[in-house]
């Protein structure tokens, strides 16, 4: 069996001391896969992705990435390693200009040929941006925002991104968007990983995904067993007859 | 006579400017109104004092009272500085950091200011002390206007380091991830942003330029005990009235507060000069609570 890009087992995680959000969580993302987390709010969605990120203490149980464990580690060095995390709210730097953003996220970097070519890659990806590169991030749009932060977590030039809810607060139109440049992403050897409200449309993007409910994964499977999957509808995603019909 | 009054309050705001640059720095990246950096100026004029004496005697530089060592000295003076401002942050504010409430920072450099000030009446003694005894003529710039060499010299030099550290501040991988951390400390740890090592820099940075703000106020006034304690609040002002974050602001703000109360003597007598400086701080908060060139949230 080839090790996995991202492996969570048994993790135990939460914000205080005395209540546990992640009650003992496994899943696993392969190489290039896109893997989706979905489950009802409160579930733990966010805290499972900050708790990998290093944002949130890990209790108990084990993160590793590409087979490294990682859980502990600072989160400023999960950059370092090849993880990459794009959070839902406030994941712009508003004062600093679009450029100045998708230079922060090559911070760590001291290749800067490989880090200019990044740069072009992401302009490439994002017109709107190389259109906007001195404009500041405060400025923009909230389509436009989400693309500096996906932008500034790949110009770290990561192995996995996380992404938090990319499509929250966006028009059906611009969620479109959004995830058609995921996958466009997905096809440069990114692997990602990604916590969705909107399931229909995330798992349409999908190989893979997981269904959360009280700090723990309920049920998992191929992102099209899911959609047609009626427990799935009827509990988490508010769908009553599935994408099949 | 008005003339005058202006020059000499460019001056002193020019000292205020320098010192106020500091203060919005570390208030803006490390988010709390830090009173010890007045104490800072003070550490940095009494170590420009303790390393000037080694090159007692030395040549000056033509109509200047201080020559190539007492610049060595005040850059001494600035490096000591600023490992005196990294050592309150060490042992000091950083396990403070952890705090949930806000004004603990506040506070804890209240009581750090009470202490430097303290020691350094300890060490050298509450009297008053000068860099040179010499007598330095001051020359007409303008008609009615006089300054001394020094005067300018403070003038220009505050000039240059408030454009050095906006280019810093504005062209380099460091300067901007001190102004990203200022941004989202948060979002600034998940892009991979060493936020200790930032940190670190801003006080070096703050600490340093404090310590020549502090050198700049004794060569053009005296040195004492108690000079940073008496130009804190002067330079909150000017932070305040300038647009805290904002270097260029913090320079308008000690500027204009430098002159206000230097052409205040002329109406109201010197006894009001502090006074001035919160009238001006007052105003700027009601009208304008961003502050003249503050930036938009």
């Amino acid at each position: 069996m080839s090790t996995a890009a991202l492996e969570v087992r048994e993790l135990v995680a939460g914000y205080t001391p005395e209540v546990d959000i992640l009650k003992g969580i496994a899943l696993e993302v392969a190489e290039g896969e896109i893997v989706t987390v979905l489950g009802p709010n409160g579930a733990g969605k966010s805290t499972l992705i900050k708790a990998i990120a290093g944002l949130v203490a890990v209790r108990s149980g084990a993160v590793r990435l590409f087979g490294d464990e990682i859980a502990g580690v600072e989160p400023h060095r999960m950059v370092r390693r090849g993880l990459a995390y794009v959070p839902q709210t406030r994941n712009v730097f508003a004062r600093l200009s679009v450029e100045e953003n998708l230079e922060m996220g090559a911070i760590a970097r001291r290749d800067s040929a490989a880090v200019a070519h990044d740069l072009e890659r992401v302009y490439a990806l994002f017109p709107r941006l190389a259109e906007r590169r001195e404009q500041s991030a405060g400025t923009l749009s909230g389509g436009e925002r989400q693309m500096v932060a996906v932008g500034r977590a790949l110009m770290a030039g990561p192995r996995v991104l996380m992404l938090d809810e990319p499509s929250a607060a966006l028009s059906p139109h611009l969620t479109n968007l959004v995830f058609a440049k995921v996958r466009e992403v997905r096809t440069s050897g990114v692997t990602i990983l990604m916590v969705e409200q909107n399931a229909t449309a995330a798992l349409a993007i999908s190989d893979r995904g997981y269904v959360l409910a009280d700090g723990r994964e309920r049920i998992s499977g191929e992102a099209r067993e899911l959609l047609a999957n009626p427990e799935v509808g009827a509990l988490y995603l508010g769908v009553r007859r599935g994408l099949a019909a | 006579m008005i003339g005058q009054y202006v020059a000499d309050g460019v001056v002193t705001g020019a000292t205020l400017a320098l010192g106020a640059i500091g203060l919005t720095l570390t208030y803006n990246i490390l988010r709390f109104a830090n009173f010890a950096h007045g104490e800072l100026l003070t550490f940095g004029a009494y170590f420009a004092l303790l390393f000037a004496g080694a090159f007692a005697g030395a040549q000056t530089f033509g109509t200047l009272s201080f020559g190539a060592g007492f610049v060595l000295a005040t850059a001494g003076a600035a490096l000591a500085t600023a490992l005196v401002a990294l050592a309150l942050d060490r042992f000091l504010f950083r396990p403070l950091r952890k705090s949930e409430i806000a004004v603990t920072l506040v506070i804890a450099s209240f009581g750090a200011s009470l202490m430097l000030r303290n020691v350094v009446v300890f060490v050298w003694g509450p009297e008053p002390e000068y860099y040179s005894r010499a007598i330095s003529i001051a020359s007409e710039i303008v008609p009615g206007v006089r300054l001394t060499s020094d005067e300018l010299f403070v003038v220009a030099l505050t000039a240059v380091l408030m454009l050095a550290l906006h280019l810093f501040l504005a062209r380099t991988r460091l300067g901007k991830a001190m102004r990203a951390v200022s941004d989202d400390p948060a979002l600034a740890l998940v892009a991979g942003i060493d936020v200790q090592r930032v940190i670190r820099a801003t006080w070096i940075i703050g600490g340093a330029l404090a310590a020549i703000a502090g050198v700049l106020f004794g060569l053009t006034v005296q040195v004492l005990p108690d000079m940073g304690a008496t130009l804190i609040l002067s330079m909150f002002a000017a932070a305040i009235l300038g647009g805290v974050g904002s270097i260029y602001g913090a320079v308008l703000g000690g500027l204009l507060i430098g002159v206000a109360q230097s052409t205040s003597v002329a109406w109201i007598g010197p006894a009001y000069k502090p006074g001035v400086a919160f009238v001006l701080m007052l105003l700027a908060l009601m009208f304008f609570p961003r502050g003249l060139l503050g930036e938009k949230r």
